[in-house]
């Protein structure tokens, strides 16, 4: 069960829930979890870095999730 | 510190290959480039800060002999209604095309309104004078506090701001929000014995690279056009270009130039459209080049900040709570870099209560571009001087004040995740045992340390490896080379192979000859692009043990490749000769082909970094002008691939750091118009105003990396604002809030506190 964080840029479609537990073995089944329960997030979280137990991925569609893991969704970010 | 890993080239320090054709001047950088029959784009710019555009009469600009072809934004597509940008540039893709060239509102001087191709510079200006434009002048919003009273004038009428809690149906000049939180912040300022508060005010800055942007654009009759230009991210300018033009990719071919420094300002495109657009009409190809003017009028610059901070502590330092709120210019389009200000001002410690409040405005000004670590220097400026204050209050020692609440491998980051392995507790016991820390300072002098930090990236990269038949490697990388890359990249592919880094040249491959890359920001192409060459060679060594195992028919597991070299495991054969690289290349065509390999991948992974500076100044209380006598930078590289470099990188962004806490400033006047648009009035630091800067690197390496790499470009130019101030108030033992120093502000600091 991933337990799931939304940094604030999210909460607008997350109806302002910030922390839920969510059962997905990948961010693959976790995004479609997450769509289907917040219908207007999927552009949003999609467009997120997400952080899984302290690593930040721009693009981590193909990340596994361990049974306790903890998932930030935070803004992405570059640099210069 | 660092793991002891015997590295053959790992860690030294060898001759760049580019090298020679710089220093002798024949290094071709963006405006170097001459074709036949080219003609010479210019721009008409906008002369007021905030105008709707009611007509533009091109008529006798595009009548005139010698004028080959005249642009407005009619001759735009419609701008993209939906997509980021992404990447460093940030913002959407409408507000790029807006930017590129204005629509109906001009949102900045300088804003690009129209756009001329002739046959030399002088006809065009002369056409540039010959459009008459009608403008329905603004009043211009120019200032945060301005921006966001109610009732300003508005930028953007259809502007809403972002992630309120509320979904707002009221159009604003605030972007966007963003809020963080954690534990109870009142709770823990009741627990505090000690607790200071802030302000903080920066203006703009400009990342102030040598060469000025410039392109040129060949557009052939099936509407391909060639684009050679000076980039970070040639990859990215295809794609956005494309996507204003609403062209194919597949028709637009980008080659970078070398490239006199970007720090994040060539992750944006300005020119390039125009001049396909140009060169689409004129049928020839066309030349653009920006002067120092334009590029401070109409590029973006990093945004001017208020932060408010306050910062609570036990007796024994330990901290209990912290607020911050920090508003942030974007200029004329949303895109500024609060997030990652609003994200990194507590990130050095471990904080159980705190809360952070951060905006993004629209003002009358360029829209802001990325600048090393964009955000970060900013919002840390304002944290880092309040635990300087606190340190003070305490009577601590303020790098002891930090190590008690430093972070650590499993502290969680105040943006959220626990952090992995990082280096900052291991900086500041450096900066702690560091000589510079404990030397004796002149009468009158002051000292000032603080901690930077920043994230580090991954992203995509791709790199192919060939190796030639005489067993030299030509490595071909998608990222141009801003800060050494090649020599880095030709390290790693020597150190992976086993072979001399002389036999290894890596170049820039063009969007059409090599796989896509992102851009060449993020502190990202020596992990991520490093980690694909790697990857290739890796697999050039799997491919060597195959032809040898062919040509001594054996096993293939029975061959190791040891010290660039093909050799049978133990107890084969021992009589088979060891086949060297340049064997298997030279007998490539009978085991198989030419040897050559490609990887590409979305790195993940990249470790943060942190570093601590200290900087010694002097003030001279009569003029108010501040000497830096001294400046350490020490920081966490996780392992540096080509040492000088590393260093070079710690040693510019103290350098421009120092420029931004001294004297850098965008001055306006009440019209909105920039009054120092040139380096005599917008005061960087040269070679003669600093010193030898020193460097300490600490290497706690990345594990996710081959060779350990975080990543090293961003994080120097953090600590340096903070450094610098808290420094002067060493000196003077006045806090001086607000950037730069520069000497009039010291001075009234001064005579304020002698009155």
């Amino acid at each position: 069960m991933a337990h799931v964080v939304f940094l604030s840029h999210l909460l607008a479609v997350t109806d302002g829930e910030a922390e839920l537990d969510v059962p997905a073995r990948n961010v693959r089944e976790l995004l479609a979890a997450l769509e289907q329960r917040f219908p207007d997030a999927g552009e949003e979280l999609r467009r997120s870095a997400i952080a899984i137990d302290g690593l930040i991925c721009h693009d981590a569609f193909l990340e596994t999730l361990g049974p306790d893991s903890e998932v930030y969704f935070m803004p992405q970010i570059a640099g210069g | 510190m660092s793991e002891s890993i015997d590295y053959k080239l790992v860690g030294t320090s060898p001759v760049r290959p580019d090298g020679v054709d710089k220093v002798t001047g024949r290094a071709q950088y963006g405006a170097d480039l001459n074709l036949p029959n080219q003609i010479h784009g210019k721009v008409l710019r906008s002369p007021h800060a905030h105008a709707r555009i009611k007509r533009i009469d091109t008529s006798r600009a595009t009548a005139m002999p010698g004028v080959y072809a005249v642009i407005t934004g009619e001759d735009f597509p419609p701008p993209p209604e939906h997509g980021d940008v992404g990447g460093e540039a940030g913002g959407s893709i409408g507000d790029h095309a807006r930017n590129i060239m204005a629509r109906d509102k001009a949102l900045y001087h300088g804003h690009a309104v129209a756009a001329v191709a002739a046959r030399s510079l002088r006809i065009a200006d002369e056409a540039l004078a010959a459009i008459e434009v009608e403008y329905e002048v603004l009043e211009p919003v120019l200032d945060l506090d301005a921006a966001m009273a109610p009732g300003a004038p508005l930028l953007d009428e259809n502007c809403f701001t972002k992630n309120l809690p509320e979904k707002s149906d009221k159009p604003s000049n605030i972007a966007e929000v963003m809020l963080l939180s954690r534990g109870d912040v009142d709770k823990g300022f009741e627990e505090a014995d000690v607790i200071v508060e802030g302000e903080y005010r920066i203006p703009m800055a400009h990342q102030g690279y040598i060469e000025p942007h410039a392109c040129i654009a060949n557009t052939n009759e099936a509407g391909q056009s060639t684009v050679w230009c000076c980039t970070q991210a040639h990859f990215d300018f295809r794609a956005i270009t494309a996507k204003v033009l609403n062209m194919n990719v597949a028709d637009l071919k980008f080659i970078a130039s070398e490239i006199g420094g970007g720090f994040g300002g060539k992750t944006v495109v300005y020119l390039e459209p125009l001049a396909v657009l140009l060169s689409r009409k004129a049928r020839r190809p066309v030349k653009m080049k920006m002067t120092r003017e334009e590029v401070f009028r109409a590029t973006g610059p990093t945004s001017g900040t208020h932060c408010k901070i306050k910062v609570g502590a036990k007796k024994d330092g330990t901290l209990t709570a912290a607020t911050a709120w920090m508003a942030y210019e974007a200029g004329a389009y949303a895109g500024a870099p609060m997030g990652p200000g609003a994200l990194t001002v507590f990130v050095p410690y471990h904080l159980e209560n705190f809360k952070v409040e951060g905006y993004e405005v629209l003002v009358n000004k360029p829209k802001v571009g990325a600048y090393r670590a964009p955000g970060a220097p900013q919002s840390m400026h304002a944290m880092e001087s309040a635990i300087d204050d606190l340190a003070r209050e305490l009577n601590m020692d303020p790098l002891d004040l930090r190590l008690k609440n430093a972070a650590e491998e499993g502290t969680r980051a105040s943006y959220g995740p626990k952090f992995p392995v990082i280096g900052l507790k291991e900086c500041l016991r450096a900066a702690k045992a560091h000589p510079n820390y404990t030397r004796a300072l002149p009468e009158g002098a002051g000292r000032g340390v603080a901690v930077g930090f920043w994230f580090n990236f991954g992203l995509q990269s791709s790199a192919e490896v060939h190796v030639n038949e005489n067993g030299t490697v030509t490595v071909v990388e998608g990222n141009p080379d801003i800060g050494g890359s090649r020599a880095s990249m030709c390290i790693m592919a020597a150190e992976t192979l086993g072979v001399p880094y002389e036999s290894v040249r890596t170049l820039i491959g063009d969007t059409e000859s090599t796989g896509f890359s992102n851009s060449t920001g993020g502190s990202r192409t020596t992990f991520a692009t490093g980690m694909a060459v790697v990857r290739a060679c890796e697999d050039i060594i799997a491919q060597c043990r195959a032809r040898a195992a062919v040509t001594w028919g054996i096993d293939e597991d029975q061959v190791l490749w040891v010290d660039g070299q093909a050799i049978p495991a133990s107890g084969v054969n021992d009589e088979l000769k060891p086949l060297s690289l340049a064997d298997i290349a030279e007998n490539a065509a009978k085991t198989g082909g030419p040897l050559l390999s490609r990887a590409s991948l979305t790195a993940k992974g990249a470790g943060p970094s942190f570093s601590v500076n200290i900087a010694d100044l002097q003030v001279d209380r009569d003029t108010g002008k501040i000497d830096v006598l001294a400046f350490t930078a020490i920081q966490d590289a996780g392992r540096a691939i080509h040492k000088a470099y590393v260093e070079g990188q710690l040693q510019g962004g103290a350098a421009q750091g120092l420029g931004w806490a001294l004297n850098e400033e965008y001055i306006y006047n009440a019209d909105g118009i920039m009054e120092n648009a040139g380096f005599l009035d917008y005061r960087m630091p040269v070679a003669s105003d600093l010193p030898m800067i020193d460097t300490q690197i600490v290497e706690v390496p990345n594990p996710r990396h081959p060779y350990g790499v975080r990543g090293v470009g961003e994080t120097p130019i953090v600590a340096p604002l903070a450094a610098a101030a808290n420094a002067v108030r060493d000196a003077i033992g006045i806090r001086i809030h607000d950037l730069p120093l520069s000497p009039p502000r010291v001075l009234a600091a001064l005579d304020a506190a002698a009155d």
